[in-house]
């Protein structure tokens, strides 16, 4: 693994331009951490261009979503959480999970149903999870995970640490009942949780608009009692600053945030959708913004790195990808009847 | 031994557990100041604080999964749902969650957590607020359940079910809450999966649980009258299934009757006449009998009618007897 080192202060200097998404003036951080945002976006993107390449070939049992152009959500949010702190994700949760974490090679193995993947080959791509990471699990169900990360919340306060939870979930997911649950109980209750609405404009094959009236979920916020905060999902810096935010105050004991982030989702619901309910234009337009090329661009504008690096980077990540697929591939499926350990205790 | 109320054996159960372990916490609709809607939690509050005795917003589906959150990072969460009709409501959070949080992730994550919730008639409540459903949760691998028809096996097994690992449905009988039975003064546990024989007999042997315990009992007195030996099981936990104490009285008795409140079709009658028939048709002299509710919703004002009773478990061992 060549995970980068933190970059100098003085290479993050003030003159640095901007990434051209972003939109607020003032909004980059004169910090560390851009090589670092780099690397994650990019992991996730390899990674899943990689598990599409081998779902392709009949490699990976059952079907998977991914989340290919949505990078800069799982890892805006996951750059502000630490270790101790726990993130619930979503049907399409590869990001948020490689992003808050999560070893490549059990997750992998997971994928493709080995005995020593992270949950021993029951659950696949829907349902990775690592307590080691603090990822309290991807879930099949659209909208289920809200009432959990409640808990986990819950337990933090309930224990005197300062940990924090932030869970992901759709637009989709924003009209189930188990949101207004949840935002209620966790405005009530002023739990150390950030609801995490990923709005990729798409609940599996129907559009944002033609199954709400609103176009800001943030808006719902209010309603709880709870600021709601929408930001440019695709500009990672963007990200970042509203979930540094949301988490400070939830750390300060201040309670919940629900922080929208807009993006496109660039493939079809799962892999292999032909995607004809999508008008021709739309799938166009979305792929014009691309948050890692945006950033590149940014990176390399203001110094902060060259080509050949962030060449390197993507070299070695391709290098690390391979090993855990070779890994996983070469790993034997779980034994006969071995599901049955994990029923009970 | 002492004599104490269903509710209050229960209550005992819970001050006892908050008592001996921090994790422990309450969390339901009017569980605190109130003291639950039947009186389970009465005094939580005051002994333990609002920390750990929550009252909620009514969400169901927000109760149980913040139960699962925090069972998941180390808390031992007791949930009162207020009437077993309820569950459904938060049926995805029991079903896809909570009963599969280990499995689905390969034991890193488990589920230590109990639910509390009220089901069967007898109290005139209706349609929504009378059902009996254990059939349904029994039918799920990941959840144990329970459901106590005494005092002492109500406080014993909520013991057990906080300590347990695996999360627990304690299913309550709301027109049990007010009798009474004797209880050991001195701490005690009821394990889990273990039946409880309460009449030993000869000629047929009778399983059932919860409030038809005692109309099996009472009918087990009306047969002896008439020189039939009846053995009573109460199974008292369905999952695990004390699948040993079943098989070993019917080898003995040699003919099986299951009497649930809950409907006939697709009850746990029906489970156990199968495994019977699977495993050990051989033993059997006469076909197996099942007493349960008609298929129909509780009517409200006619729960007589509707409810199976004595006479009709005594009816059904005629059957089996004179085979
Ligand atoms: C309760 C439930 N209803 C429906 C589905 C089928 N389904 C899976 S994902 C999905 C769309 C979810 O949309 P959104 O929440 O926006 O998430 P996205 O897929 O865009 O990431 C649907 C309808 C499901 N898995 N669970
Ligand atoms: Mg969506």
């Amino acid at each position: 693994m060549n995970k980068p080192q933190k970059s100098t202060p003085a290479a993050s200097s003030k003159a640095a331009p901007k990434p051209s998404n972003t939109a607020a003036a003032g909004a980059i951080p004169n910090d560390d951490g851009f090589l670092e945002l780099h690397y994650s976006m990019l992991r996730v993107r390899r990674v899943e261009e990689r598990l599409l390449q081998v779902f392709s070939e009949g490699k990976i049992p059952g079907f998977i979503h991914v989340s290919i152009g949505q990078e800069a959500v799982a890892t805006g949010v996951c750059s502000c959480l630490t270790p101790a702190d726990t993130i619930f994700t979503t049907h399409r949760g590869h990001g948020h999970t490689l992003a808050k974490g999560m070893e490549l090679k059990p997750f992998m193995a997971e994928i493709y149903g080995r005995a020593n993947g992270a949950c021993h080959g029951n659950s696949g791509s829907m349902h990775v999870a690592s307590s080691e990471a603090g990822v309290g699990g991807a879930n099949g169900i659209v909208g289920a995970g809200l009432p959990i990360s409640l808990g986990s919340a819950f337990a933090s306060a309930f224990k005197g640490e300062d940990s924090v939870t932030a869970v992901f979930f759709g637009d989709g997911a924003s009209n189930q009942g188990t949101f207004h649950e949840s935002m209620n109980l966790a405005a009530l209750w002023n739990l150390p949780l950030i609801f995490v609405c990923e709005n990729n404009g798409w609940a599996q094959f129907t559009s944002q608009k033609s199954y709400m009236k609103i176009d800001s979920i943030a808006r719902r916020a209010e309603g709880y009692g709870m600021p709601g905060v929408t930001v440019d999902g695709d500009d990672v810096l963007q990200v970042r600053e509203g979930m540094r935010a949301a988490v400070a105050r939830a750390r300060a004991g201040n309670g919940p945030t629900l922080l929208e982030c807009k993006t496109y989702r660039w493939f079809g619901h799962y892999a292999g959708d032909p995607q004809k309910y999508r008008p021709a234009n739309d799938l166009e337009q979305t792929r014009k913004v691309d948050c890692i090329a945006n950033f590149e661009k940014f990176l390399i504008g203001s110094g902060l790195a060259d080509r050949g690096q962030l060449d390197a980077v993507d070299a070695g990540l391709r290098a690390e990808i391979d090993e855990a697929i070779a890994h996983a591939e070469a790993a034997p499926a779980a034994p006969r009847g071995q599901f049955l350990n994990d029923v009970y205790a | 031994m002492k004599e104490t109320r269903y509710i209050k054996a229960i209550n005992e159960a819970l001050h006892e557990e908050m008592a001996r372990d921090e994790t422990v916490f309450i969390i339901g609709e009017d569980v605190g100041a109130p003291g639950g809607a039947f009186g389970g939690t009465r005094g939580l509050l005051q002994a333990f604080g609002e920390r750990r005795v929550r009252d909620t917003p009514i969400s169901e589906s927000a109760i149980v999964g913040l139960a699962l959150g925090a069972a998941m990072k180390g808390l031992r969460p007791v949930v009162e749902i207020m009437f077993a009709d309820f569950l459904p409501v938060c049926m995805d959070q029991i079903v896809n969650q909570i009963a599969k949080t280990r499995f689905m992730f390969g034991g890193q994550f488990t589920a230590p957590l109990v639910i509390r919730a009220p089901g069967g008639a007898g109290l005139n409540a209706g349609p929504q607020h009378s059902q009996s459903l254990e059939a349904w949760f029994a039918h799920i691998p990941g959840l144990k359940v329970v459901m106590p028809a005494t005092p002492a096996d109500a406080k014993g097994l909520l013991k057990s079910a906080i300590r347990d690992d695996d999360p627990v449905l304690f299913l309550e009988h709301k027109a049990l809450y007010a009798t009474s039975g004797a209880i050991p003064e001195e701490e005690y546990l009821v394990p889990i999966g273990k039946a409880d024989v309460r009449r030993t007999g000869r000629d047929v042997t009778i399983v059932t649980a919860s409030r038809m315990v005692y109309q099996t009992l009472e009918a087990a007195e009306t047969l002896a009258g008439q020189g039939t030996d009846a053995e009573v099981i109460d199974l008292r936990s369905l999952t695990p299934l004390d699948k040993d104490a079943i098989f070993k009285s019917v080898e003995k008795t040699s003919r099986l009757v299951i009497a649930h409140e809950a409907v006939k079709s697709f009850g746990i009658g029906a489970e156990i006449a199968a495994m019977i028939s699977e495993e050990m048709i051989d033993v059997l002299d006469a076909p197996i009998a099942r007493v349960g509710a008609p298929f129909s919703p509780v009517p409200f004002s006619q729960e007589g009618d509707y409810l199976p009773n004595a006479s009709d478990i005594v009816r059904a061992v005629e059957k089996v007897m004179t085979y």
